[in-house]
């Protein structure tokens, strides 16, 4: 028995002005992670003041795109969806959701790469967000 | 300046309804307020601060001008279902510096009514920063705790059947209670035979969606000795918020590891000293991580505790929500922390049900986990002593 990932309507998220340049790179299947030039780390989601260090000095970074499942939970009631948080390569953890897979197959430690879906619908389309699907092994 | 001794809890109610048709939820509120002034001895007109939190409609502004009320101190301090426990220490504050000397906390909602459940999606307003991040990926109070129940069971081995003993000691006590929502007494099996909500968490790790409500009145020490009903000393509190520290999230413990500590220390006692804990049930993972956070248990022998009964009144060492809990008895509004009050209060007056009744029941602890255990939640911890 296996559950086969469905299309999902995801809701439309608030474009907020500082995370413009994130957006438009997900629209092109690049996911952008905040580096910090004063402390040296980065973090998830984007600010615009580095919450370590408070300072203003960050930048947008590329993530790799790439990582392993941290946990997950897919959702049995309504049309089944898999919720995650991964781990990226950066060693960022996000909240996500994985698909194109089966989801009864999902695991933690899974190895992982990024796979933008659109939010919204046709008549309502939203910014593509950063999913992440399997790695074939 | 600690609140040890500085007040104390007079008066508690819990709204016996489960389902409010025909009531509003301010309504509910006023009648809630009414119950735990007449418990105190108490009337509208002696009340000089006001506490309430997102489940009240209009807010403190609101509600104040419905229920009439003459204050000269507000709080409408909102951290999800823990609010109320956070409310009684921020009471004792205010008491403590003069600020008020009866304070009244009021919570009351009617989700069941209006048909909203924890496998929603949350609604949220505009403008908040983690949304965006966030909302697309479909996070509810169901998967939010199960994603932490996983991990749990990744890295310390917690099983389904553990899981499933927080919701059987919770039936046990639900039977003796005749305004619980869930009465029948379950099994392991019958857990683990419940459908699958969200992986790993059954429909039986889940809390009641319930109507209904609480008021507790907050006193000091003076006006405490004044009146008629035994005296429930505050003793030590804390409250911590745990987020996901920009992409450093650790999702295998809570807040209840900051807020658990500071209110032992300000009361000056230990988990070994607690006779009975309301510990928040919205989910069973909720109860057991709590449970290791608060240091009941080693962290990832959670499970171990929680199994055998060993949270069952007169059964196991540390009996837990003797109402039944969010489990089987009542989560108004989805936000259960001020009936783990009550209850906490219920018990060490003597007044629990004699069934599930704790002897000698001289030091309690509410422990409360409002929000989403994956994204952002917030701790509150409340330990309380009978005089
Ligand atoms: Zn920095």
């Amino acid at each position: 028995m296996a559950t086969t990932y469905e299309t999902r309507k995801m809701a439309v998220p608030e474009v907020h002005p500082e995370h413009k340049e994130y957006w438009e790179a997900a629209a092109l299947g690049t996911l952008l992670i905040k580096q910090c030039d004063s402390c040296g780390e980065a973090h998830y989601y984007p600010r615009v003041l580095c919450p370590h260090c408070m300072s203003d000095n960050t930048k947008w970074n590329e993530a790799k795109g790439t990582g392993t499942i941290y946990t997950y939970s897919v959702m049995r009631k309504g049309t089944p969806y898999a919720i995650a948080f991964v781990e990226l390569d950066e060693g960022l953890r996000m909240m996500t959701n994985i698909v194109d897979c089966d989801l009864d197959t999902i695991h933690i430690g899974q190895k992982v790469k990024v796979a933008f879906k659109q939010s919204g619908d046709q008549d309502n389309p939203g910014p593509f967000v950063p999913c992440f699907t399997p790695i074939k092994e | 300046m600690a609140i040890k001794g500085k007040a104390y809890i007079a008066g508690a109610f819990e709204h016996p309804t489960r389902k409010a048709e025909n009531k509003s939820v301010a309504a509910l509120h006023a009648e809630c307020a009414k119950g735990a002034l007449e418990d105190a001895g108490l009337s509208f007109g002696d009340v000089d601060g006001y506490f309430c939190a997102g489940d009240a409609p209009g807010g403190v502004l609101s509600m104040v001008d419905y229920l009439g009320l003459n204050v000269r101190h507000l709080d409408g301090t909102d951290i999800g279902g823990s609010s109320y426990i956070a409310h009684v220490s921020h009471a004792a504050e205010a008491i403590a510096a003069g600020k008020c000397n009866v304070a009244l906390i009021t919570m009351a909602g009617r989700p069941r009514s209006e048909g909203r459940s924890g496998l929603k999606q949350k609604i949220v307003g505009a403008n908040v920063p983690d949304t965006p991040f966030e909302l697309p990926f479909g996070p509810t109070a169901v998967n939010e705790y199960a994603m932490a129940t996983m991990r749990h069971m990744h890295e310390f081995g917690t099983t389904s059947e553990q899981l499933a003993w927080v919701k059987v000691a919770a039936s046990h006590h639900a039977q003796h209670n005749p305004n619980a929502m869930l009465r029948d007494v379950v099994t392991v099996e019958d857990v683990l035979a419940s459908p699958m909500i969200a992986d790993p968490l059954h429909r039986l790790d889940c809390c009641v969606v319930s109507d209904g409500g609480g008021a507790l009145v907050v006193v000091s020490p003076e006006i405490a000795k004044s009146l008629k009903r035994p005296l429930v000393r505050v003793m030590g509190s804390g409250e911590a918020p745990k987020g996901q520290a920009a992409g450093k999230t650790d999702l295998t413990y809570s807040g209840a590891i900051w807020s658990g500590p500071a209110a032992f220390a300000e009361a000056g006692l230990t988990p070994q000293d607690i006779k009975y804990a309301s510990i928040y049930d919205s989910f069973t993972i909720t109860v057991l991580m709590q449970l290791e956070d608060l240091g009941f248990c080693k962290k990832g022998e959670g499970g171990k505790f929680v199994a055998d009964g060993n949270l069952i009144s007169g059964v196991g060492k540390l009996p837990i929500n003797t109402d039944g809990g969010g489990l089987n008895n009542n989560h108004p509004a989805s936000r259960g922390g001020i009936v783990k009050v009550i209850e906490a209060v219920r018990q060490l007056r003597g007044e629990a049900h004699p069934n599930v009744q704790v002897k000698n029941c001289d030091i309690a602890l509410a422990h409360g986990t409002g929000g989403g255990l994956s994204s952002r939640h917030g701790s509150a911890t409340l330990i309380l002593e009978r005089v």
